[in-house]
């Protein structure tokens, strides 16, 4: 982690700005957030879903051991894979169940999760079937490695480096995780949720301006 | 006027050589090609590396591209992108969920409404409330995104042909164009970047008397659009350059992710409109044009009678539109829409500030409430889809139940296009490259947001 976002508090603990609390700007709310990851699905999961896990049941026998858990909501399926059962399930996905389009990969953060702080999000477009679905990966802040799917879904090469440029998640065996957005000498992985917004003192003819969250209290 | 300096102690700012690991560096920014050509010739190697951009009139924005050239072929291509890195899906994290709008429009710059359109359709998906959306607002979300789309395929028809040499097309376009951003100004108040689609529905209705104008409009690009396909299709020139350039077939596109007319020039009929429609779109009668020649001149004819396609969902469009709503009726969620279209642009309708302000403390409180808070969002997160004009633009959206996007991430088709670039165009003459990149369309902003 880099030095600026060790010298200042995490965010995900004080709100945006240092704002501690919920972020509920009237008081009234009793807002409390309990994170976010939505428990795992009961059959039948409706839709084309329980098609979709029965046949990955049929094509990949260690199913119930690779596939932490399959979460059906909002009308969408995501199947929560083990890293190191990734490379096998997305061969299947594709060349079996003619998941033939990987539509990238998204970082998120979720420090309140202890060891499993980083996930990567990959939703899949079947041409074939006409059909959507999510993997899902998490992994520990402290060894955040992921096996690259660029040799399965080319199109993953920059999408993967740009959510190691962003989340610091090292996809293994990628053909050349550089930093995609920030320049090559950047520190830190400036999505996460510990890393501040803008902060980075300005220079300006000799006067430096503050970063953005140390300028002014929200509180 | 600087000139090409032949010698090594080059001065000129804009083109400047230096040696590296990798050998001698050519740094392109535009002028003359030939001055760059003659410098090449004077060395004897064969091998030559031209780092073209970030800064050229012909690399849509700023892309860099580094070529390795043997010759006059271009044997390797990378990518530098990041140039226009703002941070945005940061940002968002930052503000409350109607505040998203305004920044996502500000991504792909020339396909405002379809960044819009993607995050309130995620933002509603979440909140449970896609059935909700009052069928005015998905009508007039659709005719913008129709309108946008041969805007934006404007641009990149008039631009296209600027870079390799064709100058009138880029007038006739932007004469079109210029029709399209002045509907933009009547409906939204502004010509790019409107934050008019908020999640629920739109920020308000159309101007009165609208309809009768947008008809005329439509009647009238109806007519003007002939004169950019007239210029260009079928013109040899044009064919020159572009027939069997870039190719890039079917297995190739789906390896690499490409959706949108690219996908589409290879003869798969794939656009979410129809295959996954969106805002009503399965209620609309249009064909999904496609080629079969994976080319530059394919995907160059796929936008151009896409244009008349999205004319004829902007006539159902207008017939469709009825009195009604254009945001849910759910007042919790439903931004205070009282707003009105004025000489200087949107603001506060001033009949809204006299109620909240005269006559009722409640809705002064509501409305305080939910513009400085905002509504909540039950935690979970959402992927929804649009067909953007250069492919699947898609927004995952995750709640942590707050007020504030817990995160945002844009799955642009123009960062996932721009990846076959190199499939494109290694092997190809370097005239060919910026070819490729014209028939990719990367608007650098969606790039790299």
């Amino acid at each position: 982690m880099s030095d600026i976002a060790k010298s200042t508090p995490k965010i995900s603990d004080n709100g945006a700005f240092g704002v501690s609390g919920t972020g509920d700007t009237s008081g009234y709310g009793g807002l409390v957030l309990k994170g976010v990851q939505v428990g795992s699905s009961e059959r039948p999961f409706g839709s084309y879903f329980d098609e979709v896990v029965d046949d990955l049941e049929r094509a990949y026998p260690s199913f119930s051991d690779a596939i932490e858990k399959v979460v059906v909501d909002r009308g969408e399926l995501t199947l929560h894979v083990k890293s190191s059962r990734l490379l096998e399930v997305s061969l299947i996905l594709r060349d079996e169940l003619k998941f033939e389009m990987c539509m990238g990969v998204s970082g998120a953060h979720y420090p309140s999760e202890t060891g499993r702080e980083l996930h990567a999000l990959y939703p899949l477009l079947s041409l074939t079937r006409n059909q959507r679905i999510r993997l899902e990966v998490s992994v520990p802040e402290s060894n955040p490695h992921i096996p690259s799917l660029v040799e399965i879904w080319a199109a993953n090469n920059w999408q993967e480096r740009e959510t190691y440029d962003m989340f610091g998640i090292i996809f293994d065996n990628h053909p050349g995780l550089t930093r995609i957005m920030m320049p090559d000498d950047w520190p830190g992985h400036p999505q996460r949720k510990d890393y501040p917004l803008g902060g980075i003192p300005v220079e300006y003819k000799g006067a430096t301006i503050p970063p953005p969250n140390e300028r002014r209290s929200y509180r | 006027m600087t000139t090409f300096n032949t010698s090594n102690q080059n001065t000129d700012p804009y083109a400047s050589v230096r040696e590296t690991t990798e050998g001698r560096v050519y740094s392109v920014t535009g002028g003359d090609w030939d001055d760059l050509v003659t410098e090449i010739g004077a060395t004897q190697e064969e091998r030559v590396v031209v780092n073209m951009g970030p800064q050229h009139p012909s690399t849509h924005g700023v892309l860099r591209l580094i070529l390795e050239l043997e010759g006059e072929t271009v044997t390797e291509v990378r990518c530098g992108i990041g140039y226009l890195h703002t941070g945005i899906e940061k940002n968002i994290e930052y503000r409350n969920w109607t505040q998203g709008v305004t920044f996502v429009t500000r991504m792909d710059y020339l396909a405002p409404f379809f960044n819009e359109a993607a995050y309130c359709l995620a933002v509603e998906k979440l909140l449970g409330i896609t059935d909700q959306i009052p069928e005015r607002a998905s009508i007039i979300r659709v005719m913008l995104m129709e309108f946008n789309r041969i805007s934006s395929h404007l641009v990149a028809l008039g631009t296209g042909a600027l870079e390799l040499g064709a100058l009138s097309p880029m007038i006739f376009a932007f004469r079109e164009r210029e029709l399209i951003l002045n509907v933009y100004e009547m409906i939204t108040g502004l010509r790019m970047n409107s934050a008019y689609i908020r999640p629920g529905g739109v920020a308000m209705d159309l101007p009165e008397d609208s309809i009768p104008k947008l008809r005329e409009i439509v009647k009238e690009l109806r007519t003007n659009l002939k004169d950019t396909e007239k210029l260009l299709v079928g013109n040899t020139i044009w064919m020159k350059r572009t027939v069997g350039v870039a190719y890039l077939d079917l297995p190739g596109c789906i390896s690499l992710g490409v959706t949108g007319p690219v996908l589409r020039s290879t003869g798969l009929p794939w656009d979410l409109r129809k295959t996954q429609p969106y805002c009503g779109y399965e209620n609309y009668d249009f064909d999904v044009v496609t080629a079969d020649s994976c080319d530059v001149y394919g995907r160059f004819l796929i936008r151009i009678y896409e244009m008349e396609q999205s004319l004829r969902i902007i006539e159902q469009a207008l017939d469709k539109l009825k009195p009604g709503p254009v945001m849910v009726a759910d007042k919790k969620i439903a931004w205070p829409a009282q707003l009105a279209l004025s000489g200087d642009g949107l603001g506060n309708s001033l009949d809204h500030i006299r109620e909240i302000m005269g006559s009722s403390m409640e809705s002064l409180i509501h409305h305080f409430k939910l513009v400085t808070e905002g509504f909540r969002v039950p935690a979970g997160q959402a992927y929804a889809t649009v067909e953007s004009p250069r492919g699947e633009l898609g927004a995952q959206v995750i709640s942590d139940g707050g007020t504030k996007p817990y995160r945002v991430h844009f799955r642009d088709p123009s960062f996932n296009n721009l990846q076959a670039t190199s499939a494109m165009c290694e092997g190809s003459l370097i005239a060919d490259v910026v070819a490729a990149v014209a028939s990719i369309d990367p608007v650098m902003g969606g790039v790299d947001r």
